[in-house]
């Protein structure tokens, strides 16, 4: 977060600041008093939604993790850490590392997949402006349009990635119903969906490097890779810290791409951490949302780790401009 | 631009094998909209339509409402930026001009609620949402948007813009007897209107390709938004991919124009803020 700047004195102060007798502090005081009822009015809004939907709610999660529920999912008893207790299963430690693994590939190929074509689009080539759109295009694509096009790429009878496959001479893979292949296959649909928003990124942050210090570094006889890995990439880090903050804390809040290619399967192996919580809570009118609440707070809790961790040990690396 | 060398070709090379696997799936996701079932079925399946089989278009219409799906997401998006942008703005104008006890630390609230991902607060909302009877029938628009009316980071980017307004602008318009609420309407937004595009095609696109509330929410498809229709069409129509791709060609055509047109927008709404 930028520092907090320093707010020049309100347009409706400027009137009284020569003289302070009784009644201009009395004015001041009013006019004072009218600014504070309109800040407020107009936060109002703002307060209101987050406050129902944001603050309640939190609140509400950590209530219901610790209450077991009715048939209809109404909170019925106080259970203490009944539901964090279950959770000490291999059940869920499956759900845990599916989701670190989930993270981990759908993140790093599509940040430095990205860094790799924008770096490569710098070498001063014709035709630049085209390319550079036409690998920023999936970000057009919804995260349910995109399954869909892969959930038909996908199928495993008339798929093209299996006709691919066919005419190289290999066998037919069962991409979304092989308990070994499914989550693969779904991380590099998600690389997919993510790379353009990372090239779009990494692009901004290329076009914001001053052209006098790459041309003074061509000039000392850099270029290729030496310019690239010692000026464009440092230059690019704060992009770079950007991209892996945001794409993790979006590879963890994952649940479209899951929902529409394998519904956790095959035998769970793509139900991560958020769609144990939608299984949990909605799948097959099951409503427990006792125990979905409870895996929410780690959900909470680990994204809340993920970010102090980014930003305590990784932005110490980062050069800023 | 230099001329001709070994170097510049291996880079053509490599930037057209990266291009192969990016640009794949958006080809076939348009070109099997209008292939027939004879070039989808063979196998190996064909990559390019023997001839072009535009009934697709027209066939998924009959499928699902698919148009009825249209408005619903218009509705609901729309309903969303509309909010959201005016919201932002109020709070936005408050948080950069106005003097207000306790500013720091509502703002500090402000921004607390853009580290509690949505996922974890689902279930009360659900609950909430569908308690108060806003998950049925017409209503259904009002659970859609209601929890979405609000934007901390709507509210943080044009904060940041209002704060680099000049001072001296400001001041020439007080002086000529400009109150808050005319200072804001008249002088204000109108001069920081690249920044609202921003926060305006960033909710747009957010808005609009939501899934999770949507699916959980709606029960009557007669309120379904285009997302979760497409991902129905998906599971019902299995067998003719070339209707479903159809279906999310067309489904595409907002989103692509939004993309397009309002590049230079989104690159700004979607790096303000989060970089020095």
């Amino acid at each position: 977060m930028p520092p907090p700047r320093t707010v020049s004195a309100p347009p409706g102060d400027r009137a009284s600041t020569v003289t302070s007798t009784p009644a201009t502090v009395r004015r001041r005081k009013a006019e004072r008093f009218t600014e504070t009822g309109l800040g407020w009015l107009l936060l109002l809004p703002s307060v209101v939604v987050f406050a129902l939907f944001v603050f309640w709610p939190l609140g509400r999660t950590l209530y219901l993790s610790v209450h077991g529920n009715d048939l209809f999912g109404a909170p019925s008893v106080y259970v203490g850490a009944e539901h964090y207790r279950e959770m000490l299963s291999a059940e869920f430690g499956k759900v845990l590392a599916t989701t670190g693994l989930f993270t981990l590939f759908s993140v790093v190929p599509a940040v430095l997949g990205a860094l790799f074509v924008v770096l490569l689009l710098e070498a001063r080539i014709r035709g630049v402006r085209v390319l550079r759109t036409a690998f920023a295009l999936p970000f057009a694509f919804s995260v349910a349009t995109a399954s869909v096009v892969f959930a038909v790429i996908y199928n495993p009878a008339i798929g093209v990635a299996n006709g691919l496959l066919g005419s190289l001479g290999i066998d037919r893979v069962n991409w979304l119903t092989d308990p070994s292949i499914a989550l693969p296959a779904v991380c590099a649909a998600t690389v997919w969906m993510n790379f353009g928003y990372n090239v779009l990124v990494l692009s901004a942050g290329v076009a914001a490097i001053s052209p006098e210090v790459v041309e003074a570094a061509r000039l000392d006889g850099a270029s290729g890779w030496r310019l690239a890995s010692r000026i464009t990439v440092p230059l690019l880090s704060p992009q770079l810290f950007f991209l892996v903050v945001v794409s993790t804390i979006h590879a963890l809040q994952s649940f479209g791409q899951i929902h529409i290619l394998t519904k956790g399967g095959p035998d769970q192996a793509t139900t991560t951490l958020v769609y144990s919580i939608y299984e949990k809570a909605f799948a097959f009118g099951s409503s427990d949302f006792g125990s979905a609440s409870a895996q929410a707070v780690v959900l909470l809790v680990v994204m809340l780790g993920c970010t102090a961790v980014q930003f305590g040990v990784l932005e110490r690396r980062v050069h800023y401009r | 631009m230099k001329k001709f060398s070994l170097g510049r070709l291996a880079v053509y090379v490599v930037l057209g094998l990266a291009a192969i696997p990016v640009l794949f799936p958006i080809y076939y996701g348009f070109v099997g909209a209008v292939m027939g079932p004879g070039d989808l079925a063979t196998y190996p399946p064909a990559l390019v339509p023997h001839e072009l089989h535009w009934q697709n278009i027209s066939d998924v219409f009959r499928s699902v409402s698919l148009g009825r799906f249209y408005v619903n997401s218009a509705v609901q998006a729309g309903a969303i930026t509309v909010a959201q942008v005016v919201t932002s703005i109020l709070a936005a104008y408050a948080f950069a001009f106005l003097r207000l006890p306790a500013k720091a630390a509502t703002f500090g609230l402000f921004l607390a609620t853009l580290m509690v991902p949505w996922e974890a607060i689902i279930i009360p909302n659900y609950l909430a949402i569908s308690g108060w009877g806003l998950a049925r029938g017409g209503l259904t628009y009002l659970g859609l948007v209601l929890p979405f009316l609000a934007s901390a980071f709507g509210t943080f980017l044009l904060r940041q813009a209002f704060l680099q307004f000049p001072t001296e602008l400001r001041d020439a318009a007080v002086i000529d007897g400009c109150g808050h609420w005319r200072l804001l309407w008249r002088v204000i937004v109108p001069l920081s209107k690249p920044s609202i595009a921003a926060v305006g095609v960033y909710v747009f696109l957010s808005a609009w390709n939501q899934y999770f509330w949507p699916l959980i929410l709606i029960r009557d498809s007669n309120f379904q938004t285009l997302q979760i229709g497409i991902s129905q069409l998906n599971d019902a129509e299995v067998a003719q991919p070339g209707l479903v791709l159809a279906g999310v060609a067309l489904s595409l055509l907002p989103t692509l124009a939004v993309v397009l047109f309002g590049q230079r927008y989104i690159v700004r709404g979607l790096t303000a803020g989060a970089l020095r």
